[in-house]
């Protein structure tokens, strides 16, 4: 079995801390100055919420940070998430036009966090559930996508269920984000104002193809928003050893007890080298592993990963071997390495013999498997979105993709006369 | 070439540099000046001294204008003149004027309203060495609701009597500080000339309400949850007081030298005063903001700009800029300008196209370029980032990118997208051939009338 982490609740505190810590006051107005304002903006252009940008900006440096909230939630009520666990750098922030001016883009997430924080200190609630329509929606599903949608449902004034299978409420954006991105509490807070619109969130049921039927037989319409599952595991000699772990029951721990009770090889390897292989490896080491080695089959220009993610684990001390194929994971009663295949460069070809990258522990990061086709065919009046329809993005996407689905929904249920 | 000479020489007062500290709190006492002094200022204007008992002075006193983030773009004070006895004052100016003799010392006056008051002051500063007096007929708080300051300023008669009042025992040269708060700055200007004064000084401090606390609902500064209206200066005012030291500089009826005041923070700032008449430029917001030491910028700026334009001294380019200006009627009708974007420079930002939808002409184009066929052109400076399989490119969004293109028939050359625009070199004003002959407004009435042109008709007239 894994040990649990070596390291001390203070050390964790301190390496788990917030990536970006918050803006004090002047940091943000000084950071919104940087704003210029632009027209039809690149930045809401390129966020898929469509957050008015440079309005929240000027609202944050003329000194309406609540305005900015409202700003901000109204378009994407997970907005505090998506502060600080958003792809920034290639959604608004890389469409920010200071990066040109002054190769630097203005910190919008970090102004994000600085807005929608001030909301949240004063616990205030900018929205209202809409007049009651008398129309009933179940959503499956409490991650992002389920919720968001939920909440423009109530906005729009039908009656909302989520029917959420774990224990606690958020999807991923809850239990899957590094801790040092969104932290669990944090997460949580964000779920509060949907509920106080009345949104009723069921947690420990999870729907079947049966029970979807039912839900579609006993409410005017449905949304499925139910995720992926785990992460792929490769069909590798040795891949049930103990120590060969998947991506996700690594991470989740993080946020479902004290970081204390996480546990962690003391060498890791990591195979993939997507954003949750990132995650996976950064955790690694955050929790005391004395080495982490991410394992790819191709090369740096390769990866799925985003260039910060790349940068981060690498400031974090993160080994990365190129061109190694997963061959097989060896080990007597536990894993005690991965044995790997160099390949070409150019063609992936076998390139000499294989070797053994020693280890205590691997772990698979992948990309997720797709769930949604347990719930057989939608049919008429079940709608979907977030992940489970677009096989995996962001936070960000879902919350549009849940907000996209209220005004489907609604258009049906005014359409449809039921 | 030699380093340029940049003594000054105003009213016959001579100083090492044109950089003068304005009367204010900077050269409130000895120790302030001398630091002054050291540091490199030219000269001062002794904070203004009154007859005792000495004024007192209110706390809080100044308030700010902060401007997106930059601080003190205005500034305001209700300060009265010196709260320091007239005998601890004259004793720091009398050993002041030892210390430094070739720099250029005024000590600023307000007395009561009489002949004998001034008379009285007048004799007992010059007694100190003190190179001129300055009558301050300008503060618009406070003093001028005990008729002095602006009281005076505001009535040309009275600048012209309490002037000659001073003149008539004065052995040095008389500045006579004015008071933007009137209509037309050129009538106490020309009392001032009636009662032979040797020089005016301008602008002092505009009315002002800097704000209102949105917490407590007091206006700012405040004192006991009350307010003043207070003299308003700082980088905000310098346009205002620009113009008013070229309607002093160019009035035939004046024709005194001036010591230009207003705003006054950087070097280009000082050249502008002089360029439109200014012998002399005296700073106060910037000194308090920042300290004494700014005047080395404001040197090294000064000397610099002499060196690029080969001017060797002052009087080679003071007042240059004065005949420049004129009456709206003098201008030319047929010139004309037409803007023209850099493509190039172009960082996609919108602001030029919005402004002159909503703000002026309806003169620019958008058009949405799809992002694969802007990248297949050349990209000009635009940044672009490769992160996890995906091209970032800065200014794209949604799938394309905004190309802004001058509509160069409807354009009227107002400037505005080149005001806004913030990528320096981007959007120049560009001269265009507008097919009339030169002609001013006169000229043009003239002209009509002889069916010699037709009417002009605004750009993309149909
Ligand atoms: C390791 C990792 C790191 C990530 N990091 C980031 C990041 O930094 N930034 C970012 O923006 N995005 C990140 N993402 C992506 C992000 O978490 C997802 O895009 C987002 O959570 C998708 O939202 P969703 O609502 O579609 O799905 P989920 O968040 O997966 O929510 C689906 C919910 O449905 C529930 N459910 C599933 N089946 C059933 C059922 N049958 N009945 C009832 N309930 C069910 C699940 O329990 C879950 O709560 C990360 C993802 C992973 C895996
Ligand atoms: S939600 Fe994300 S992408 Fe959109 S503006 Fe905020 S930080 Fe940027």
């Amino acid at each position: 079995m894994i040990p649990k982490t070596r390291l001390s609740a203070e050390e964790l505190a301190v390496n788990f801390a917030d990536l970006h810590p918050a803006f004090s006051r002047d940091e943000a107005l000084a950071e919104a100055a940087r704003c210029l304002y632009c027209y039809d903006a690149p930045c809401t252009r390129s966020c898929p919420t469509g957050i008015d940008v440079p309005g929240f900006i000027q609202q944050i440096l003329h000194d309406n940070p609540l305005g900015a909230a409202e700003t901000i939630l109204d378009e994407n009520i997970f907005g505090g998430s998506c502060a600080r666990a958003c792809p920034t750098e290639v959604l608004c922030e890389g469409a920010c036009v200071d990066r040109t001016l002054l190769t630097d883009p203005v910190r919008i997430g970090r102004l994000q966090r600085f807005a929608t924080d001030a909301a949240a200190e004063k616990n205030i609630r900018f929205f209202e559930a809409g007049p009651d329509t008398g129309k009933q929606v179940a959503i499956v599903g409490g991650g992002p996508a389920g919720l968001s949608c939920a909440f423009h449902l109530r906005r729009l004034g039908h009656a909302v269920i989520v029917f959420e299978a774990r224990d606690v409420a958020g999807g991923l954006n809850t239990i899957g984000l590094s801790p040092y991105k969104v932290s669990t509490e944090f997460a949580l807070t964000e779920i509060e104002p949907i509920r106080d619109m009345g949104v009723e969130i069921r947690l420990g049921e999870t729907v079947d193809a049966d029970r979807l039927g039912a839900l579609r037989q006993s409410h005017d319409a449905v949304f499925v928003a139910v995720g992926l599952g785990p992460t792929k595991s490769l069909p590798l000699p040795g891949a049930d050893l103990p120590g060969v772990d998947e991506a996700l029951d690594f991470i989740f721990p993080a946020h479902l007890g004290p970081l204390v009770d996480c546990r962690v090889g003391d060498r890791v390897v990591v195979i993939g080298a997507g954003n949750t292989a990132i995650d996976v490896a950064t955790q690694a080491v955050r929790l005391g592993a004395s080495s982490v080695t991410i394992a790819y089959r191709r090369g740096p220009e390769d990866i799925s990963a985003f260039a910060y993610e790349y940068e981060l684990a690498r400031q974090d001390g993160v080994a990365f071997e190129w061109y190694v194929r997963p061959a097989a994971f060896v080990g007597t009663s536990t894993v005690e390495g991965v044995r790997v295949q160099p390949v070409h460069p150019d063609d992936l070809s076998d390139a000499g013999a294989t070797r053994i990258i020693p280890c205590d522990q691997a772990i698979m990061a992948l990309g997720q498997t797709p769930i949604v086709d347990r719930l057989g065919p939608l049919g008429e009046g079940v709608f979907s979105g977030g992940d489970c329809i677009s096989g995996g993005a962001e936070i960000v996407d879902a919350v549009q993709d849940g907000k996209v689905a209220a005004t489907e929904i609604d258009d049906y249920l005014k359409g449809s006369g039921r | 070439m030699s380093r340029p000479d940049i003594t000054a020489s105003i009213a016959g007062i001579r100083s090492p540099n044109p950089f003068w500290l304005a009367s204010a709190p900077p050269t409130n006492s000895a120790y302030q000046v001398r630091r002054a002094f050291e540091a490199g200022w030219g000269g001062v204007v002794w904070k203004t001294l009154g007859h005792d008992p000495a004024a007192v002075n209110v706390s809080s006193r100044y308030g700010a204008v902060d401007y997106d983030g930059r601080k003190m773009m205005g500034f305001n004070n209700i300060e009265l003149i010196t709260d320091r006895s007239l005998e601890d004052n004259l004793a720091e100016i009398r050993q002041i004027k030892r210390e430094f003799p070739n720099h250029a010392v005024l000590v600023s006056l307000m007395v009561e309203s009489t002949r004998e008051a001034w008379h009285d002051i007048v004799k007992r500063v010059e007694d100190t060495g003190a190179d001129g007096l300055e009558l301050n007929f300008g503060c618009p708080h406070g003093m001028s609701e005990r008729g002095m300051g602006s009281a005076v300023g505001q009535v040309p008669e009275y600048t012209c009597m309490v002037t000659e009042w001073a003149k008539e025992v004065a052995q040095t040269p008389v500045f006579v500080k004015l008071t933007p708060n009137v209509t037309d700055v050129r009538m106490p200007g020309r009392a001032a000339r009636r009662a032979n004064a040797d020089a005016i000084s301008l602008i002092n401090t505009i009315n002002s309400i800097m704000g209102v606390d949105l917490q407590t609902l007091a206006p700012r500064p405040q004192v006991a949850g009350r307010g003043s209206h207070g003299g308003y200066c700082g980088p905000a005012v310098k346009p205002i007081a620009l113009n008013m030291v070229q309607q002093i500089a160019s009035d035939p009826e004046i024709g005194l030298p001036v010591s230009g005041i207003g705003g006054i923070q950087t070097w280009q700032d000082a050249v502008e005063f002089m360029l439109l008449g200014a012998g002399s430029v005296q700073v106060c917001t910037a000194a308090m903001h920042y300290g004494f030491r700014i005047v080395e910028q404001l040197e090294s700026g000064l000397v610099n700009w002499m060196r690029e334009r080969g001017f060797s001294c002052l009087s080679d380019f003071v007042g240059a800029s004065v005949g420049r200006v004129g009456t709206w009627n003098e201008l030319d009708l047929s010139y004309k300008v037409v803007a023209d974007i850099e493509q190039d420079a172009c960082i996609h930002c919108g602001l030029c196209y919005i402004a002159c939808e909503d703000g002026a002409h309806q003169s620019i184009a958008r058009t949405e370029i799809p992002l694969a066929d802007f990248m297949a052109e050349p990209m000009g400076n635009t940044a672009v980032l490769e992160s996890g399989r995906l091209t970032v490119v800065a200014g794209a969004g949604a799938g394309y990118v905004n190309r802004y293109e001058i509509k160069k028939d409807s354009c009227v050359g107002c400037n505005l997208c080149s005001l806004v625009c913030p990528v320096s070199g981007c959007i120049s004003m560009q001269e265009a051939d507008s097919g009339l002959p030169s002609m001013n407004w006169g000229e043009y009435q003239a002209k009509l009338a002889t069916g010699e042109v037709e009417p002009i008709q605004p750009p993309g007239h149909a």
